[in-house]
């Protein structure tokens, strides 16, 4: 197995006296891509923002190639070239479609991503580069958020909830594009709640349940019903 | 074939041209207008200076601070003092007040930083308290009483009275000049795009790698410095200094807040408007006493219920003006 790229080692995560996760222990290779499903609650969300420190927490519950990033500020763990897509996509209204991808290109990290290379994978942004980010439609929106931390150069990508409130056929050309993100040799973790999109990309997957890793396997070896049963907490 | 992506507009350059003509004309004013009509524009445009300051800080770094009379004061106080103590020409007295302030400020942020919201402003209030009693201990620079400032320091900013007016008047103005011009480069610049980003959302931009404590203490800094100069251009025009008069909420904090509110929170236009909206209605009730304040709050409940977005905000959504011009859009095609 190659060198791990992120690990997480008994990962608590509480929010004021509620426990969202419970030791979670997690490992990604370099360029592997990894699903993480789970329902409503189950602590997905809180993963991601444990992983890219909007959640502080121990310094070693999160190791990024082996350095402690646990209790480091977000803006420290997005430097080191960790970027996250976030759920509901949060882009700066104030800001045009380009000026919000500008933002990504902050952390000033050297790499493929451009304007020009987000602009090539996604054409209708150029067209819309100038305008106010919340005019687009969702899925538009969605294309500015991940050009936005590709513009960081990440080696790491977290996705959560990409297809949250999309249609179909929007959800199918954003997941048509992710192939070509990450096959730049970038590791990916996707949190979905859309299941077969999701298998789709990945190699791995993770099921979580109120906090607990309910089960973990590769995607070709996992079943149906497994999922099923892990995902509701109740036997097919 | 592309479109042509640009900042400006016909409001904005028709703006620009007219803010220049009005410049010139408002420069000469000491060849056409008279003593009473300098001093208020003189006020005016210190006003306006605080409150684009207070604008930038509340309205753009999220920053709602209800002490801002701390460095206004301080300001005052260090143009006193530099002047009386240490012998400098009021002018350079008053630009290293600016400067005290901004290595002041630095441990003030480290404290009142950890307050969040409501608790940031109370905070901020405490701080300007401690500064107004603590100059009130200071008995060469007249304790509770306070003082005024020497004829001899006067004197070098001109030698005849009609002199010193016109130079105060032209450093209020100037002043007015560097801190729109200022905020409206910053804005425009690439810590200004960070700013606007954590405004809009602090989780995203954090995620992308924006320090935002870095980038509030920057604004902080940066405004306490400048509101200390206007402070000390304030006290400069009044000639006398007190702790009451130095550190006043009401004065310095309340009636810039008013301003921003009415004319237009996080816009540049709207500090402007709110200014000349605010002496508008002071002129017109100024025999009326108390009831003059009253009005004013009526008129800012009213603004913050019907039109949050403040005067500007209303003209802005109804006509699509901009005058400082911030965001792109799309010309039409080449």
């Amino acid at each position: 197995m190659p060198e791990a790229t992120l690990t997480l080692s008994n990962l608590d995560a509480h929010y004021g006296d509620f426990q969202a996760l419970y030791g979670l222990d997690l490992e990604l290779a370099a360029g592997e891509v990894v699903a993480v499903i789970g329902a409503n609650g189950a602590g997905k969300t809180t993963l991601m923002r444990s992983i890219s420190g909007l959640l502080r927490n121990r310094p070693d519950a999160v190791r990024y190639r082996g350095q402690p990033i646990g209790a480091m500020r977000a803006d420290q763990v997005a430097a080191l070239g960790i970027a996250l897509v976030p759920e509901g996509r949060q882009l700066f209204p104030s800001l045009s479609v380009e000026e919000n991808l500008m933002i990504g290109g902050k952390v000033g990290r050297a790499g493929p991503w451009d304007l020009g290379k987000v602009y090539e994978l996604f054409p209708i942004l150029e067209e819309r580069k100038a305008q106010a980010s919340t005019s687009l439609s969702g899925g538009q929106q969605q294309m500015v958020a991940i050009g936005r931390a590709l513009m960081a150069n990440p080696d790491l990508i977290l996705f959560d909830e990409i297809s949250l409130g999309l249609a179909p056929v929007v959800i199918r050309q954003i997941y048509q594009a992710l192939p070509s993100i990450v096959g730049e040799g970038m590791t990916a973790m996707i949190v979905e709640q859309d299941i077969a999109q999701a298998l789709a990309m990945s190699s791995r997957v993770f099921c979580l349940m109120e906090g607990r890793i309910a089960l973990e396997g590769r995607t070709e070896d996992v079943t149906h019903d497994q999922i099923t049963a892990a995902y509701f907490g109740v036997e097919a | 074939m592309s479109a042509v992506v640009t900042r400006s507009t016909p409001a904005s350059r028709v703006a620009m041209v007219l803010g220049l003509v009005a410049l010139v004309v408002l420069a000469a004013a000491p060849w056409w207008a008279g003593r009473a009509d300098m001093r208020l524009m003189g006020e005016i445009y210190l006003y306006l200076s605080l409150a684009c300051l207070w604008n930038l800080m509340a309205g753009y770094a999220g920053l709602v601070s209800v002490g801002q009379q701390a460095y206004v004061g301080f300001g005052g106080y260090m143009l006193f003092a530099l002047t009386v103590f240490a012998g400098l020409n009021p002018v350079v007295a008053i630009l290293a007040g600016g400067l005290l302030a901004a290595a002041l400020s630095v441990p003030i942020a480290t404290l009142i930083f950890r307050l969040k919201g409501a608790y940031f402003a109370i905070g901020t209030w405490v701080v300007a308290e401690v500064f107004r009693l603590s100059f009130a201990q200071i008995q060469a620079l007249g304790g509770g009483s306070g003082s005024s400032l020497p004829v001899a320091v006067v004197k070098e900013l001109g030698a005849k009275k009609a002199a010193r007016e016109a130079n105060a008047y032209w450093l209020a103005l100037g002043a007015a000049v560097v801190v729109l011009a200022s905020v409206y480069l910053f804005l425009r610049s690439r810590r200004g795009l960070a700013l606007t980003a954590i405004r809009d959302s602090e989780t995203a931009a954090s995620g992308l790698g924006i320090d935002i404590w870095r980038t509030k203490l920057e604004v902080y800094v940066v405004t306490s410095a400048f509101t200390a100069i206007i402070g000390g251009l304030i006290f400069l025009q009044k000639l006398r200094i007190s702790p009451d008069a130095a550190f006043s909420v009401n004065d310095w904090t309340a009636f810039v807040i008013f301003i921003v509110v009415i004319g237009g929170i996080g816009t540049l236009e709207g500090p402007i408007i709110g200014t000349l909206l605010f002496f508008a209605l002071r002129e017109v009730l100024a025999d009326f006493g108390t009831i003059y304040l009253m009005v004013l709050g009526l008129v800012a409940i009213v603004v913050m219920l019907k039109a949050p977005k403040g005067v500007w905000g209303l003209i802005r959504e109804r006509y699509d003006l901009e005058l400082f011009p911030l965001s792109y859009r799309v010309k039409g095609k080449e």
